[in-house]
């Protein structure tokens, strides 16, 4: 590869383990991280990422804690009759299934690109952006379920003003972030089905696709913690 | 770790299926458990302590195993790992301010 090309002491350095490993990284006059450009960038710009999402999230508590009108409860505004039972919070939960069995058929997917799998690595990937796909529905329903219920980002019917303007920016930024994915997913897995990676002979593009994947589902993570479980 | 460090170089992550099934499965029966305790009405510390450490398994499985974060090396675990530890000072910061505002607003709207 080109970018190891780059590190003529890299061999020496980069077999030193723990403190000592990090002193060598970045002391010698070398790149720094022994990876692939692609993925210290991909890794940077979730940091990046996860500064923002951090910021919806803080920007969201803070306005919970201030105000004085009773915040209206995540878990009647999201439960759903499903056959005349009333399930409280249910669709969150089956968003939530959704999306971390999309990480998993999507590890699976890395995996079997390092193995060369073609076929797998492809129906794989897609299966994920399917499941991805499938998550946005969900969420388009949610959307649909709560605009109807009169719930704006000025104001709705159940209580404090500032749910709706925080439901709609943090799951809109999430599902913006899920839509994109897709998007990315299905690009890759295709050029994976066409045999690009095999001429490139790396499938390194494989796994940073999988970081922003698992990125994606890492968010929700705390997005189910924090405004929904609330 | 550092035995399989050794399969984490230029030739990319190649970890055993098994390993990604594990975590797979316990993200599922995490997921699970969080969902629960909203079921079951817990309320107070026993709620938040349980969804917090739910949350926290689940991000640090899933960074760690699917991100492949625990192979790489101890440069790019700090490089994005620590940075986002100056947001817990915003966190902090935010929420005593939330406080204040309350406060604030309580006194002024009981006058």
């Amino acid at each position: 590869m080109a970018e190891h090309a780059l590190t003529p002491s890299g061999e020496s350095t980069s077999a030193l383990p723990g403190l000592p490993g990090v002193v060598a990284d970045w002391s010698a006059d070398k790149q720094a991280f022994p990876v692939p450009w692609g993925k210290a960038m991909m890794w940077i710009f979730l940091l990046s990422d996860t500064f923002i999402f951090t910021c919806f999230l803080t920007s969201y508590m803070n306005v919970r804690i201030s105000t004085t009108v009773p915040w209206p409860n995540p878990s009647e505004v999201f439960s759903l009759d499903i056959g005349g039972a009333h399930i409280p919070l249910i669709l969150i939960a089956i968003m939530t299934m959704v999306l971390i069995t999309s990480s998993g058929t999507m590890a699976m997917a890395v995996n079997f690109g390092y193995r060369r799998h073609r076929a797998n690595t492809t129906a794989l990937m897609l299966i994920t952006a399917a499941f991805g796909a499938t998550f946005v529905g969900m969420q388009a329903f949610e959307w649909t379920k709560l605009i109807r219920e009169g719930v704006r980002p000025w104001g709705n019917p159940l209580g404090a003003t500032q749910f709706g303007s925080c439901f709609f920016m943090i799951t809109g930024f999430h599902g913006l972030h899920v839509s994109a994915g897709v998007v990315y997913l299905t690009v890759v897995a295709l050029r994976v089905w066409r045999g690009f990676y095999d001429r490139k002979g790396s499938y390194e593009t494989v796994e940073i696709a999988g970081l922003y994947w698992h990125f994606v589902d890492l968010v929700w993570v705390f997005i189910f913690a924090f405004f929904y479980l609330w | 770790m550092e035995t399989v460090a050794g399969h984490a170089g230029a030739e990319g992550q190649q970890h055993p299926i098994a390993i990604y099934l594990w975590i797979w499965a316990l993200l599922f029966i995490f997921s699970t458990f969080s969902y629960l305790i909203d079921y079951f009405h817990l309320h107070g510390y026993l709620r938040w302590s349980l969804i917090i450490t739910f949350m926290l398994l689940k991000a640090g499985f899933i960074v760690a195993v699917f991100m492949h974060m625990a192979w790489e090396r101890l440069a790019l675990k700090f490089a994005i790992l620590i940075p986002p530890l100056c947001l817990l000072i915003l966190i902090g910061l935010m929420a005593i301010e939330g406080d204040y505002t309350f406060l604030t607003r309580l006194t002024a709207f009981l006058r």
